[in-house]
């Protein structure tokens, strides 16, 4: 079917204001393909049912809305651990405040920037860059993540072979209040290997963000996300995941403030016994508008797939949650487990929720609840009969609230800093 | 201690007059017990004093030591003495008993000028108190309420009352749902926390409790009032004839 006129004239707009990087024919091959995806597609519209909670206008615009920059005064997230740093700056590689990481020799790890992968003839990277991507644009189209695959300007190829203690910290300071950054990650994790990697910061005004990751037979990646506090920065984020047997895949996303963020994580199982927990915590007041969308597909024998979503919301905030698990025939004993929740603290604040399950296999257990509601008042009144003060029960509250999605992350050091954060934010946002 | 007189309340959603000119003057070191028959408005004075949403004092007043604790926001009548065992104790999923008790009792702390307990202290207080009440760790662990049996959240109740040190403590109804050896085990908690300089009031509907904590006066509610005041034999009373002759014979 041809795509309708106002849909091919937008794109056009959009892809016309952009241009294709140089390299290897690997390379020119994997983003032409995806430029034809998009074309194919179009960019999302208003009118798409993908997007019917979610308005794309201004991630689909030729230009960037401006966003203006913001300083948090607080010491950064994560800054605490004993990480390998990796610094972006509006989209663009920093090689001065990033670690060296050439000179780490660390063993097990091989990391380049994405235009230095291109450069080779033959990279490992070949294998992943725009694939995941491909193989995830069926069922659900995502253009924005052709879009992305074809036009990424920057990003880090991350190769790992074994048991990595140091996490990688990719690090995305916005310091124009223009800029629109398209960053395109590939992670490879060889069998049995196992990577941490925290992403934070707001990273630019627009950010499109793509991360592929393929996790090899018995492999482990953890992934803790903090999105920026940058009231006005816009974020479209694709994480593409593919699960070899006995892997481990947990991600953990916390967004505080933000215009506009949707984050979509797609996650496939192709080997048995293995388990992906995806997770996020929002908390928003006012012009927030933040939408979580996860397709998980079961395609191998007793996985395990979790979906845990978390919303605050108040002073008008949005929250969004289409969730899938499809079941592909013959994935018997799969457990899929699916929650999405808001805690509305006012009248104005909304959540819209789409749960999925689509199974057909018989041997199957799966099941999904999605809730909305107010702070419990009874609750409220208990903690403040026994002397604590309104807003620090209303705190204790919330946390108890988010506490599902915050337990999804492992490492006891980097979950207590991620509460610290939450902690930190209802003190500045009492209602 | 607690001093209420002539008490109106009604209900804030609906024209409801549930007291209707409460009198009541509790003094340091008694135990006065309130019953009732069902609707006689003894659960609606607990929360009253304790502050909860929802009703409305249309006359009279309540004074926590000269203070009006009706003006004063929960935590404050918390921080200011005054602490009531719910009825219906409820669960917080997500917030951890331990947190809860530290929380509360460094925030009462903290409104009274004093300095916070430290995780140290409060680990070895909080241990203590827990034993001599048959709470193990395991429900300290466990977030606030959630599982426990009917049992086990009235002693969890009596724990935040020896936690908490409170002048004037309310019991409502802290016998319903109890089994004799858990009464006992509730009362006796109560009973070692019975001193010169503290006052207790307790709501119940039967007087089995009151044979385990003797109360000094017994008062029979009924239709918003405190109808007749008597010592302990006149919970002894009710017991053999029920409620009928007392509001027959003042009627």
């Amino acid at each position: 079917m041809a795509l309708p006129q106002v849909k091919s004239d937008a794109t056009e707009a959009r892809v016309a204001a952009l241009a294709m990087p140089d390299g290897a024919a690997w390379a020119q091959t994997a983003r032409t393909e995806a430029l034809a995806r998009l074309r194919a597609m179009g960019l999302p519209a208003r009118r798409d049912e993908y997007w019917k909670y979610t308005r794309p206008d201004t991630l689909t615009d030729a230009a960037a809305p401006p966003a203006a920059t913001f300083d948090p005064r607080e010491t950064p997230v994560f800054d605490t651990l004993d990480r390998i740093k990796i610094v972006f700056v509006d989209g663009v590689f920093d090689a001065e405040a990033s670690d060296d990481i050439l000179a780490l020799k660390l063993k097990g790890i091989a990391i380049v920037r994405l235009s230095d992968a291109e450069r080779f003839d033959l990279h490992w990277s070949k294998d992943i860059y725009g694939v995941l991507e491909a193989r995830g644009q069926n069922p659900v189209e995502r253009p924005l993540a052709a879009l992305n695959t074809a036009f990424a300007t920057d990003g880090i190829m991350i190769h790992v072979k074994e048991k990595i203690d140091k996490p990688i910290n990719l690090i995305y300071l916005h310091k124009s209040d223009r800029s629109d950054a398209i960053l395109h990650h590939c992670i490879k994790l060889e069998q049995g290997a196992d990577l941490t990697v925290l992403e934070s910061g707001p990273a630019a005004a627009r950010f499109n963000k793509v991360m592929e990751v393929e996790v090899a037979d018995g492999a482990a990646f953890h992934h803790v996300r903090v999105q920026g506090r940058d009231h006005e920065r816009r974020a479209a984020t694709h994480m593409f995941a593919r699960l070899g047997a006995e892997s481990t895949f947990k991600s953990f996303t916390l967004t505080k403030n933000g215009v506009l963020t949707r984050n979509e994580c797609v996650v496939e199982f192709t080997g048995d016994n293995a388990v992906a927990h995806v997770a996020g915590a929002c908390v928003g007041d006012g012009d927030f508008h933040h939408d979580d969308t996860v397709f998980v597909t079961h395609d191998a024998v007793n996985c395990e797939s979790r979906q845990v979503f978390k919303k605050v919301l108040r002073n008008g905030a949005t929250g969004v949650f289409q969730g899938k698990i499809l079941v592909q025939p013959g994935a018997q004993k799969t457990d899929g487990y699916q929650i999405s929740q808001a805690l509305l603290l006012d009248d104005d604040a909304q959540f819209f929720a789409k749960p999925e399950l689509e199974i057909y296999a018989d041997d199957v257990q799966c099941s999904h609840g999605s809730t909305s509601g107010a702070i419990d008042e009874d609750a409220l009144f208990y903690l403040r009969s026994r002397g604590v003060p309104d807003g620090q029960a209303q705190d204790l509250l919330v946390l108890a609230f988010l506490a599902e999605a915050v337990d999804e992350i492992e490492d006891p050091a980097i979950a207590e800093d991620i509460v610290s954060r939450l902690e930190a934010w209802l003190a500045r946002h009492r209602g | 201690m607690l001093k209420i007189k002539d008490l109106h309340v009604k209900l804030e959603e609906e024209d409801k007059q549930i007291l209707k000119g409460v009198d009541l003057d509790v003094k340091a070191g008694e135990v006065h017990a309130i019953m009732g028959p069902n609707g006689s408005g003894k659960s609606t004075l607990s929360y009253v004093l304790s502050g909860r949403d929802g009703y409305e004092v249309t006359q009279g007043a309540a004074t926590l030591e000269g203070e009006d604790v009706l003006e004063m926001e929960p935590e404050e009548r918390a921080a200011a003495g005054l602490f009531l065992a719910f009825q219906y104790p409820v669960e917080i999923p997500g917030v951890g008993n331990m947190t809860f008790l530290r929380t509360a009792l460094n925030a009462q702390r903290k409104a009274r000028g004093e300095d916070e307990v430290s995780a140290a202290d409060f680990l070895k207080l909080i241990r203590a108190k827990a034993k001599e009440l048959k709470i193990d760790a395991d429900m300290l662990k466990r977030p606030v309420n959630v599982g426990f049996s009917g049992g086990e959240k009235k002693r969890n109740e009596i724990l935040q009352m020896a936690l908490l040190e409170p002048k004037m403590c309310i019991l409502d109804e802290t016998d319903s749902g109890l089994d004799v050896d858990a009464m006992k085990l509730v009362a006796g908690g109560v009973n070692a926390l019975r001193d010169a300089g503290r006052a207790f009031l307790v709501i119940t509907h039967y007087q089995r409790l009151l044979d385990h904590i003797v109360p000094d006066f017994v008062h029979i509610m009924a239709n918003g009032r405190i109808v007749k005041t008597g010592g302990a034999d006149l919970a002894l009373e009710v017991e053999r004839n029920g409620y009928a002759d007392i509001l027959n014979e003042v009627a």
